[in-house]
């Protein structure tokens, strides 16, 4: 057996990359695995190694630099790696690992999650229609392969997120048809306050409307797309302008496209803190159910730290700082000395929270969301399952995402729930009037992504199997 | 809440149930209390093996009715007849099936002996190293998911109350009946069967009795959907492998390898440790496998008793409470044992004896 590192960090971007410097400078062995092939994460994703050359972007900047700090550093690296399974024996965690089709095991003292978010899309009839993508899931499209998604690309969701990729699409050579967002310009001024702590956030925010208007992209406020259009490709969309109470109720636009984006905000990834023993809290104003963490990423668990978005959405510069800190204690927690500017990062991620708080409240949920989806639409789409289909099982008693799950397969899919547990959440607390707190999320099963079952069988020897004494006859 | 009932059955599995809709037939009006949802525990994520030749010898009679209860509930509940394969891959295997299915071939389960060529023609994607197999045409499965969402739909048509997310935090006798609290309340009931399943030793606790309940924490994993790889189920002659392909495509392997955890903490742990050489052995059968990526690994607590033979009776010392469980085999023999239990209740003569809880337990 390999001695165990001091400390291993699922998840490379601002927060977990962050951890691994903080916690390495203080002197502690630490493994850093991410299932990307570089650091960088969502947000600071490195470009494809086939493009040679690109304009850089603050993105691409700040992503260059983390990955020049990691590389200088004695932190262990290992991309293109997936965790499937966490386990703990006495003190050590055991992490299991697939990477190019071989399984590992990584012992440490320490664990540190920094697992970050996906993002949530309320569901919308054609909204699996190929041509559709999320929105976050367009911009890793973008930074990576600097591709726009169509020809024509119409832009739709909460939040900051349709600015900068529809500047992005336009950017890299595409078309944006339109941009289609929930928010109204009321609910950003709302939110103006907390957005004055980033000036330099504003002024690009400005720079991205600014361009889009000088291109005359229709911008439509206070709308949500209603209907994908076409059969087995986007053809286009129907946009709906939506009331006070975020349904759609007023005037109908159509809008020609081949490509849709659509994103409605970010949800924590909490299935590695699950697996880990971490408890689940409902916090809508950090994205939904978050793992219990302090400001320090520490938690109620001996040895497991949890920080960035996984514990809650804050946004990038909230995630670095909490990284860091998370770093910092994670290494004090083994021997090692606490960093003197500690409790200056403390007060400094409040700081840095209230902007990515401001950004994730213009994805809160409001009540008339629920009216997007039509009884016909998909809801679990691993399982081809409607609205009406997941209704009826409601109907017929199932109280929980676990009932429902069991008896309709809704989530027993590849994707293990991760695209509809939280759309048949919000729709049984909207259609139930149940609080959504009291709609946990289902029960967190290994393997964390799905593993080749050759994986299993390296190393294998019949002879091996254990001989247990035969059932009682 | 003052609600009084003639029985509160703690327990909405399978036995719990199975038994509130026989007493419910005889004229009681039980209600059905459960910690979680229905048919969530054991009787929701075993692997829905219905196959006589893993059943005990002396069982074989309720495994028997068992099968054509399951076959009775059809489609409902993913009943599938397929016919069981039991493969032996050395001569110790070998041996250790001929001798125990002859065995229970005699006790009336109709299985046969086939040949090496017989079973590459029936199931050609199965290992060329097996050297030994056995087969049962009444063996089949059922789709164990859908427990809840059945039970749920009997019990509703039939007008029997449940609860969920309801559990027993405390059991008293007090004034000739039974005072059950719970976070809705304090139920009351003239009798009581308890049917937690691996927490029947906690609940029966409550009323001073000790039964001698352990658990097994067996490990059950899913595929994704596949093309149709094998239209039988798969058992193995050590029992260390279950396995079968559903109508979806997804495959389900079992075979009871040991997670961790207890049923005081909630649910059960996989391990990785385990987990891995049961779904090796799973390729090591049928080879197409490995071509499969695991969508899903859980485990299920197993409650058992020393002698590894059912606890179904009244609940010793303690008049009006009655107890079900522990039936090895007991997702095949539930909706059966349950209508047994529910006749004894009513004060019938059961179709077949039951197995007093108060006996002695002698290691079998």
């Amino acid at each position: 057996m390999i001695d165990p590192c001091d400390i291993v960090i699922l998840g490379a971007g601002p927060a977990g990359a962050n951890a691994s410097l903080s916690a390495a400078r203080a002197g502690a062995r630490v493994t850093l695995l991410d299932e990307q092939t570089q650091p960088g994460g969502q947000i600071w994703r490195a470009k494809s190694a086939a493009i040679i050359k690109a304009q850089p972007t603050p993105e691409s900047d700040a992503g260059n630099t983390l990955r020049d700090c990691l590389a200088n550093s004695a932190v262990t690296f290992v991309g293109d790696v997936r965790v499937w399974q966490i386990e703990r024996t006495g003190d050590i965690w055991q992490v299991y690992t697939v990477a190019d089709g071989q399984p590992g095991k990584i012992e440490a003292k320490a664990l540190i999650l920094a697992t970050g978010a996906r993002e949530y899309v309320q569901p919308i009839p054609g909204w699996t229609t190929p041509g559709v993508i999320g929105l976050a899931g367009a911009t890793a499209l973008l930074k990576h392969d600097m591709t726009p998604p169509g020809v024509a690309t119409v832009v739709a969701g909460t939040g900051p997120l349709v600015f900068f990729t529809a500047s992005e699409i336009r950017r890299l050579g595409g078309h944006v048809a339109a941009i289609v967002t929930p928010n109204t310009r009321r609910d950003w001024l709302s939110v103006m306050p907390a957005m004055l702590s980033r000036p330099d956030l504003v002024r690009r925010g400005l720079a991205w409307i600014a361009n889009l208007t000088l291109a005359r992209v229709p911008v439509l406020w206070g709308h949500a797309i209603t209907r994908v259009e076409g059969a087995r490709a986007v053809n286009g969309v129907v946009a709906t302008k939506l009331d006070a109470s975020g349904a759609p109720k007023g005037k109908k636009r159509e809008i020609a496209a081949d490509s849709v984006c659509l994103g409605n905000g970010l949800i924590p990834a909490v299935e590695a803190a699950q697996l880990a023993g971490a408890d689940l809290r409902y916090h809508p104003e950090l994205g939904g159910w978050v793992p219990g963490a302090m400001t320090d990423g520490s938690t109620k668990i001996k040895g497991l730290y949890i920080c960035g978005d996984g514990a809650g959405i804050r946004g990038a510069a909230a995630a670095e700082i909490q990284g860091k800190l998370a770093g910092m204690v994670a290494a004090n927690q083994l021997g090692f000395d606490l960093a003197p500017d500690f409790e200056a990062l403390k007060s400094a991620h409040a700081r840095a929270a209230r902007f990515g708080l401001a950004m994730t409240a213009l994805s809160l949920q409001k009540p008339g969301d629920q009216a997007l989806t039509t009884p016909e639409t998909i809801l679990c789409r691993c399982e081809s399952l409607s609205l009406a289909r997941i209704t009826a099982e409601i109907a017929k008693g199932a109280e929980s995402i676990n009932a429902i799950k069991s008896g309709t397969r809704a989530g027993m899919g590849a994707c293990g729930g991760k695209f509809c547990h939280t759309a048949v959440a919000r729709m049984m607390a909207a259609s139930q009037g149940v609080d959504p707190a009291d709609i946990p999320p289902p029960t967190a099963r290994p393997p964390l992504r799905p593993v080749p079952a050759s994986v299993f069988a390296e190393g294998f020897d019949y002879d091996d199997l254990p001989i247990s004494k035969p059932a009682p006859l | 809440m003052t609600d009084s009932y003639d029985i509160a059955v703690i327990g909405g599995g399978i036995m719990g149930c199975s038994t509130a809709l026989r007493l419910a037939e005889g004229g009681m009006w039980p209600i059905v209390l459960d910690q979680g949802d229905l048919g969530q525990g054991a009787s929701g994520v075993n692997a829905g093996t219905l196959s006589l030749q893993i059943k005990r010898v002396k069982l074989m009679p309720y495994a028997l009715r068992g099968h054509r209860a399951w076959e009775a509930m059809g489609d409902a509940i993913g009943f599938r007849k397929t016919g069981g394969y039991t493969l032996a891959f050395t001569d110790g295997e070998a041996e250790l099936l001929q001798e125990r299915q002859t065995l229970k071939s005699e006790a009336g389960a109709p299985i046969e002996f086939v040949t090496r060529k017989a079973l590459r023609e029936a199931a050609p994607n199965l290992s060329h190293k097996i050297i030994a197999a056995s087969y049962c045409a009444a063996d089949g499965y059922a789709n164990s998911s859908l427990t809840g969402q059945y039970y749920r739909g009997r019990l509703r048509d039939a007008g029997i109350a449940y609860r969920e997310r309801c559990g027993a935090m405390a059991v008293r006798r007090e004034a000739g009946r039974f005072a059950v609290e719970t976070p809705a309340g304090t139920m009351h009931a003239r009798r009581l069967l308890l049917a937690a399943g691996a927490w029947l030793k906690p609940v029966a606790a409550f009323l001073g009795v000790e039964l001698p309940v352990r658990v097994r924490i067996n490990t059950v994993s899913v595929t994704e959907r596949m093309p149709p790889l094998i239209h039988h189920i798969v058992g193995h002659a050590t029992g260390l492998l279950t396995m079968k392909q559903k109508p979806n495509g997804t495959v389900l392997i079992g075979g009871g390898w040991q997670g961790r955890g207890t049923p005081q903490e909630g649910r059960g742990e996989v391990t990785a440790e385990t987990v891995a050489p049961n779904l090796a052995l799973a390729q090591f059968a049928l080879t197409p496998l490995k071509e499969a990526r695991i969508l899903r690994s859980w485990t299920g607590f197993e409650a058992n008793v020393p002698d590894f033979y059912p606890l179904a009776g009244p609940l010793p010392g303690i008049e009006d409470a009655f107890v079900l469980g522990c039936v090895r085999g007991g997702y095949t023999i539930g909706p059966f044992i349950g209508s047994l239990m529910g006749d004894l209740i009513l004060g019938r003569e059961p179709e077949l004896p039951l197995f007093d809880p108060g006996r002695d337990f002698d290691e079998d």
